[in-house]
């Protein structure tokens, strides 16, 4: 019972740190303990959440992909300049735009798989690539301007609410929960598992690993685009400068939430309480007007701490 | 009679499960070129990487030059003298000659700065007086292997060295750099040098050797003077030991083909190999570490590329040359490397089993694992794995228990077809007589097994027919009864078959 008993308490060890934090700062701060701050912080930390979900799929087969944010504001862009044209009417336009922005995600999350896996280059050099080619793409269709003036069945997307949840973290919500079950009760998600605890070992058992790899890294760039598209939509406008460096904030969340770098190990409830913890943590120190570089500062020490308390556990 | 200057007495180190090395000796004199052979797993490799602080004995006594040595690391081998030039060259590609010959104690200048003239004069030197023609300030990446050797040589001349381990020097020359490496081993001789020379190549050690030391199970058998000894009799000395009597009773094969090999080379180490394999059949796979058995396995498997020939599984030629084709046709791989290329260390006895072949247990991609915990559950118990749990991390179990594990892997595929590379390597006694009652068990339900083993009477007690393999190639086919551990050794070395009684 070791493994699953560690992984358990690793889990369970984020989810109370969750839990404190937000005792903390509910007595530090009475507006931070109220149903509309809740909403609020959910809204903040649901475009990240939908990033981290993918994120995690990749780091467990010991990858990483840094142009998930370039992606974010490529796809953003896309769809925005898509669906203020005006050759079918505004809705099919709008729907258009989303289905188009996701393609574009997904194929440049497939290249990158596809050129990591077939050729043996290190995903962090193929991602570093794929994040400079994405940001500059978007700098050369815009020419640097926002997209404004959104239709507005676009923004439903990021504005909209079902009964009080708003649409973005319904949809970060439904990518956990189903994410989850594919990486626990899934043939796939075994494989992901297999393949970042030993590739070779994967191969010689007939596990097709390229497959598995591009697989793994299209649905990356599949939710980096419905990403993209939720901001935009949230935005009102797709913006050139918009997701910079959030992929390095999703991977912060992933780490602090019990998922190595080096693969075979992450779950999709840790990286959801990561997401939280670190979410919460910008919420509560903003609310009790603590300054944004001391933020930063105190953001640094939770992946410090977060990564030191897993080594020590691991021992 | 001289003080020899190396003395080895008594040398003991044991790994778990095996003990390497059993009360070893050797004696070596100053001015002589000493050969050390023996089987694979002999004790040869353990003894020289105790004399070069590689591996600390568990008992025994080391001399040089009649004074007792502590030999507790690699540096201090350096300070007594004694350096190891391995068969991976360890030397930096992308320094110059010169500066891995003085690396870790680079001249100075007196403000601190390397002192690159002294460098290359000093190596120019010691180059020469080996009447070597290597520029000191080319990149060693730049170099054959065999210039890339004499550097070494060179850095352990350099560190003032008085014997020298040189560990199958000449596996990575052609012949006629090993005539250059011949006529430079003549010079160190002169020089007073006591060489240690490790090699399976026998008429090597004929020609450049003046004494050998035959070392089996992990002692020392005898020592020879080589014009006083025959390449036949080192041979049965190597191997001068009875076959243990627990190997289980085997049927007799089906006549019907399950596995055939046809003409395949597979570069670098397979070379136009042509083999086959009937149902119900355990067929060996012998030769020396090198020979090209697990790059075969690997081709057969799919896991490496064939450039020629054709491989027929149960008649049908194989189209699709992956491992996923492979296990999806009924073939399983059990690897020599448990941990590098069999288990899955992140995950659980379970998983380990089962990933092979989640459609099994899947509906609708989704796994059923109440039905996977049964059919684990019974080959464990089947297997007599012992574990605490099915949810214990594969890491935790023996290694008796890791290779049941991954042979269970390929029962839960229903391999018709299993290639076992070495499966009783770093095991226990008791799980070995476990793991060759489940060889024979698979092959009389009509199974068929290719056993890679160095262990001579592992091959002799298990298999129907024997194939030996040396240099890439097919060197020779033995029936069980036609074999004996001394002829398969010879036709794995290349010598002639001695005459004379042979063990059984």
């Amino acid at each position: 019972m070791k493994i699953p008993e560690r992984m358990r308490s690793t889990e369970f060890m984020i989810f109370l740190a969750v839990a404190l934090e937000c005792i903390v700062f509910a007595l530090l701060s009475p507006s931070f303990r109220t149903l509309n701050n809740f909403v609020n912080v959910t809204l903040q930390i649901a475009i990240y959440g939908i990033l981290a979900v993918g994120m995690t799929l990749v780091m467990i087969t010991g990858g990483i992909d840094l142009s998930v944010g370039s992606m974010v504001a490529l796809v953003g862009v896309s769809a925005a300049i898509l669906s203020k044209q005006a050759v079918l009417s505004t809705e099919i336009m709008v729907l258009v735009a989303i289905l188009a922005g996701l393609a574009v995600g997904m194929i440049s999350g497939a290249f990158s798989g596809f050129l990591i896996a077939r050729f043996g280059i290190p995903a962090f050099i193929v991602t570093l690539a794929m994040m400079t080619i994405c940001r500059g793409v978007v700098f050369l269709i815009t020419g640097g301007f926002t997209e404004g003036d959104l239709p507005a069945s676009f923004g439903w997307l990021g504005r909209g609410h079902v009964w009080i949840l708003p649409v973005p973290v319904v949809i970060m919500a439904v990518l956990f929960g189903s994410g989850h079950v594919v990486l626990t009760q899934t043939a796939f998600g075994r494989h992901v598992y297999a393949l970042g605890g030993n590739e070779e070992a994967s191969r010689l058992s007939g596990i097709r690993t390229h497959r598995v790899k591009i697989l793994v890294y299209s649905l990356n760039g599949l939710l980096a685009g419905l990403a993209g598209v939720t901001l935009a939509a949230r935005l009102g406008a797709g913006a050139p400068n918009s997701g910079l460096q959030y992929e390095l904030d999703v991977i912060a969340a992933v780490v602090v939430g019990g998922t190595s770098l080096n693969g075979g190990r992450g779950s999709l409830p840790g990286t959801l309480a990561g997401t939280v913890f670190i979410g919460v943590l910008g919420n509560g120190l903003n609310l009790a007007n603590v300054d944004p570089y001391t933020q930063k500062v105190a953001l640094g020490i939770v992946i410090l701490t977060a990564v030191w308390l897993d080594r020590i556990q691991k021992q | 009679m001289v003080e020899p200057y190396l003395v080895m007495r008594g040398m003991c180190k044991s790994f778990p499960g095996v003990a390497a090395l059993d009360e070893a000796s050797l004696e070596v004199h100053a001015g002589e070129c000493h050969a050390l052979v023996g089987e694979n797993g002999a004790g040869k490799s353990t003894l020289m990487k105790v004399l070069a602080g590689a591996v600390l004995p568990d008992s025994g006594v080391i001399l040089l030059g009649g004074r007792k040595v502590e030999i507790r690391s690699p540096l201090d081998a350096r300070r007594c003298g004694v350096a190891m030039i391995y068969q991976e060259l360890n030397l930096l590609p992308e320094l110059t000659v010169a500066e891995n010959i003085f690396l870790g104690r680079e001249p100075r200048w007196r403000m601190g700065l390397l002192n690159r003239v002294k460098m290359m004069e000093v190596s120019r030197n010691w180059l020469a007086r080996l009447h070597q023609t290597i520029e000191p300030g080319r990149l060693v990446r730049e170099l054959s292997l065999a210039e890339q050797q004499m550097v070494e040589i060179v850095k352990a001349l350099s560190l003032e060295a008085r014997v020298m381990i040189m560990d199958e020097p000449s596996s990575i020359l052609t012949d006629r750099e090993l005539e250059e490496l011949f006529h430079l081993m003549k010079t160190l001789k002169n020089e007073g040098l006591a060489i240690i020379y490790i090699s399976h190549r026998l008429e090597e050690i004929f020609r450049i050797c003046d004494r050998a030391t035959v070392m089996r199970d992990g002692r020392t058998i005898a020592t020879h003077d080589v014009r006083a000894v025959s390449q036949g009799e080192l041979v049965m000395q190597m191997v001068g030991r009875a076959l243990a009597q627990i190997f289980p009773v085997r049927d007799a094969p089906s006549a019907e083909m399950a596995l055939e090999v046809r003409n395949v080379t597979s570069r670098p180490r397979v070379k136009n190999v042509s083999l086959y394999v009937r149902k119900g059949e355990i067929v060996g796979l012998s030769g020396l570490v090198g020979a090209g058995r697990t790059d075969l396995a690997r081709a057969i498997f799919g896991a490496q590329p064939i450039e020629e020939g054709e491989i027929l599984f149960e008649k049908a030629p194989l189209r699709e040359h992956t491992p996923h084709e492979a296990v999806r046709l009924g073939m399983g791989l059990l690897t020599e490397d448990r941990k590098a290329q069999g288990l899955l260390l992140n995950m659980t006895v379970r998983e380990n089993v089962t990933i092979a072949n989640l459609a099994r247990i899947a509906r609708y991609a989704f796994v059923s694992k109440s039905k996977e915990s049964a059919l684990v559950r019974a080959l464990a118990e089947g297997l007599r794995i012992k574990t605490p749990s099915l949810e214990q991390g594969i890491g935790n179990l023996s290694g008796g228990n890791q290779q049941k594990t991954l042979v269970a892997r390929w029962l839960f595929t229903n391999s018709r077809f299993l290639i076992v590379d070495e499966p009783t390597r770093g095991i226990d006694v008791g799980a070995k007589a476990e793991i060759y009652q489940l060889i024979v068990e698979l092959a009389k339900q009509g199974r068929s097994v290719l056993l890679i083993s160095s262990e001579l009477p592992e091959i002799l007690g298990l298999c129907h027919r024997i194939y030996v393999m040396r240099d890439g190639e097919i060197a020779g086919e033995f029936s069980a009864e036609q074999a004996s551990q001394e002829i398969l050794l010879a036709t794995a070395m290349g010598v002639p078959l001695p005459a004379g009684p042979s063990t059984p």
